[in-house]
């Protein structure tokens, strides 16, 4: 054998972990895992249901129906003269993608206790499966949206959609990012400060009213509009509405101050994430 | 060979009481102080974990400057009473917790089986939960499919692949994680208590394996148990924790021996005092009282043979009988054993007898010890005068079983097999 201080070691095990440990060929290592957990996920929640999977759809139906006679037909809230079963689904089905993964992620820890305290695996890998099976949710329920939105288009309603529709991928990717980063953050602290739990739903909801789901951004007065923009989810839900609707702001700064938003939103997801997988099996 | 698993200095400390109350407060009180550049309030000191002593400090040390080293192909038994420290341990090593202190050096894959079915899903079927499971443990979706039916093969359920988990048995549950976790192609596997469940044939079916694994296949196992015949017939070495720190290594042999011993709650000999004697009745008085055993290290084992010793003084001469009883700990009479009606004259006399090895199975007994006049009627009793615990040892056993050996009493019978 050669010089014994330069063998070669697979794992060392340390009390602390470097801050900026971002785990990318490990991740890369467990990716079958990561699709198993999205397998899991995705046919697991309807099972013993007698509608099954047309739960996917049940869900954004029910709620545009609730919201277009609520915030429709009783508050007569405008939507700049787009039918309004069709701008309340636009709004839910992107919306519901951005709170389940929020929501699903802040749980990770917390969720998942029970698997986290018997195996390693990085943990990263559970939220990032949360926000591709979400993305599948979310791709039924845009072909829902989609078959809605061909109706009203033969129907001959003002619909315009534009070339702004390349930017939809953008949108989703920038979502997901926003949700999985918000979601890390709150599942890390959950760990600690339990209270969080409670006021995750009620804040994804207040958040929803402040962003243009049930009204278009042109109600708001310019004067407190930068407000709104504030919210990096205004941008995303605008320019969906402008690319296939031909109504609604398109803002392109406000966009990429989004992208920039939810970048940040990750990286500090990821750092308090890593810190946190190490012992928060000694919180839980 | 070299090392595979190197521990250094490792420690870990955990916070006692209610954890969760009142930490944001804490958090501010110690960033405040910290802020001022004082001394943390809420620093903390650890202290040795032992649980039956009011400690003063909210943290214990789980696990305190533990170091010892794993060879390649080694099987490394872990024991220790309850609290010891050692799942700790293999929480640290599977990663799954980060020490407080030192580190862990490991070479190769490693996998853990903490508890079966880590991760099953109740709604998917046996075959997805194979896969499942496998990728949690870390295995590749390939690797997966080429070791599936060496997988069902092993546990036995080829007939219920296609049905959710949540239909099965406790048992089958149970050999079908243990059977993805066979197959793991890690080179080094934890494994803790997993024999416990299961039927006796699958037992025997799961330590086979593991003989395989550390013997054929060369892999490194570290196991932790508390059925000592398992631990002796499966590794080679042994570590002993204790409160949580480093108490003995060696030979598994001669670590069960340690182990054992200190973990006696037998009482061999009573010597009694005067005001002791007074109460006994009648002419004959018990001085003292003793067991002793034949076996190297003095632990009583089924295999080595116990002596009773009694010491008694006879104040006046006349005929007697000396009588033994042996209780177990469900206060069944295993036997009744009395001298001969004995002529004695006045002195003291010692009285031995030998309860002989392979009798009596293993198990926790109690002994009374009384005496009579010549016409049988009793005189006094000693009720509960010693007790003790006899271990098990796999040597004697005929065959390769490792399971409990059933049954009140354990005699070695003469078998004679003729071929007709």
């Amino acid at each position: 054998m050669s010089d014994h201080a330069q063998e070669h070691w697979d794992l060392i095990i340390k009390p602390k972990s470097l801050i900026l440990e971002f785990k990318v060929k490990e991740l890369w290592m467990n990716r079958d895992l990561v699709l198993m957990f999205v397998k899991r996920d995705f046919s697991t929640v309807y099972k013993q249901t007698i509608l099954g999977p047309l739960w996917f759809f049940i869900q954004p139906i029910l709620t545009t129906l609730m919201f277009t006679v609520v915030f429709g037909n009783i508050a007569k809230i405008p939507t700049d003269g787009i039918p309004r079963t069709l701008f309340y689904l636009s709004g839910i089905t992107l919306w519901n993608y951005f709170s389940d993964c929020l929501i699903s992620t802040s749980d990770t820890f917390i969720k998942n206790a029970n698997i986290f305290g018997k195996v390693y695996f990085p943990r990263l890998v559970v939220p990032i499966s949360v926000v591709i099976s979400n993305l599948l949710k979310f791709g039924v329920q845009m072909i829902l949206f989609l078959v809605v939105y061909m109706y009203y288009a033969w129907s001959g309603f003002n619909i315009h959609p534009n070339s702004t529709l390349l930017l939809l991928p953008v949108l989703i990717i920038i979502m997901g990012i926003l949700g999985l980063g918000l979601g890390m953050i709150i599942s890390a602290l959950t760990t600690k400060y339990r209270d969080l739990r409670f006021l995750i739903t009620f804040g994804v909801q207040l958040l929803m009213y402040a962003t243009p789901i049930i009204y278009p951004l042109s109600t708001i007065s310019p004067k407190r509009r930068w407000i709104m923009e504030l919210n990096p989810m205004t941008a995303i839900i605008e320019t969906f509405k402008y690319s296939f609707l031909g109504k609604g702001s398109y803002l392109p700064e406000a966009l990429v101050k989004s992208c920039i938003v939810s970048i940040v939103f990750l990286l500090a997801g990821i750092l308090i994430f890593n810190k946190v997988e190490k012992k928060f099996m000694d919180n839980v | 060979m070299g090392n595979v698993i190197e521990v250094n200095n490792l420690g870990k400390l955990y916070r006692l009481g209610e954890i969760g109350t009142g930490t944001l407060a804490r958090d501010i009180n110690s960033w405040w102080a910290g802020i001022r550049g004082k001394e943390n309030p809420n620093k903390r000191i650890g202290e040795i974990n032992d649980r039956s002593v009011k400690g003063s400090s909210e943290f214990v040390w789980s696990l305190k400057d533990i170091n010892f080293e794993v060879k390649q192909g080694e099987v490394l038994g872990i024991i220790g009473k309850n609290g010891a420290g050692k799942s700790t341990l293999l929480k640290i090593l599977s990663r799954v917790t980060a020490p407080t202190t030192g580190e862990i050096k490991i070479k190769g894959r490693i996998a853990s089986l903490l508890e079966v079915g880590t991760g099953f899903h109740p709604d998917l079927t046996g075959k997805e939960n194979v896969y499942l499971n496998g990728a949690i443990l870390g295995m590749r979706k390939a690797e997966i499919k080429r070791k599936f039916d060496d997988i069902i093969d092993f546990a036995g359920i080829a007939r219920y692949i296609n049905t959710p988990v949540k239909r099965y048995s406790s048992g089958m549950t149970v050999r079908l994680a243990f059977a993805v976790a066979a197959f793991l192609e890690a080179e080094i596997l934890l494994l803790d208590e997993v024999l416990a469940v299961g039927d006796a044939a699958f037992q025997k079916r799961c330590l086979g394996k593991m003989q395989d694994i550390s013997q054929k296949e060369g892999r490194t196992v570290l196991f932790v148990s508390h059925n000592m015949t398992a631990v002796e017939s499966l590794c080679n070495k042994a570590i002993f924790l204790s409160n949580g720190l480093f108490e003995y290594g060696g030979s598994t042999k001669d670590v069960i021996n340690r182990y054992l011993q200190e973990n006696v709650t037998d009482v061999t000999k009573r010597v009694f005092n005067e005001e002791e004697i007074e109460k006994q009745k009648g002419a004959v008085k018990t001085k003292s009282i003793e067991l002793v055993n034949d076996h190297p290290q003095g632990l009583f084992d089924v295999n080595s043979s116990i002596y009773l010793s009694v010491t008694n003084d006879f104040l006046s001469s006349g005929q007697f009988v000396l009588d033994v009883q042996l209780y177990n700990l469900e206060g069944l009479m295993i036997f009744n054993s009395c001298t001969p009606m004995t002529e004695f004259s006045t002195g003291i006399y010692t009285t031995r007898v030998a309860i002989s090895s392979n009798l009596l199975n293993n198990g926790n007994y109690v002994i009374n010890f009384a005496v009579l006049d010549g016409n049988l009627a009793l005189l006094y009793q000693l009720r509960h005068v010693l007790a003790f615990q006899l271990h098990d040892n796999p040597e004697g056993r005929e065959i390769a079983y490792l399971g409990e050996w059933k049954g009140i009493i354990r005699p070695k019978l003469k078998w004679e097999i003729n071929k007709q």
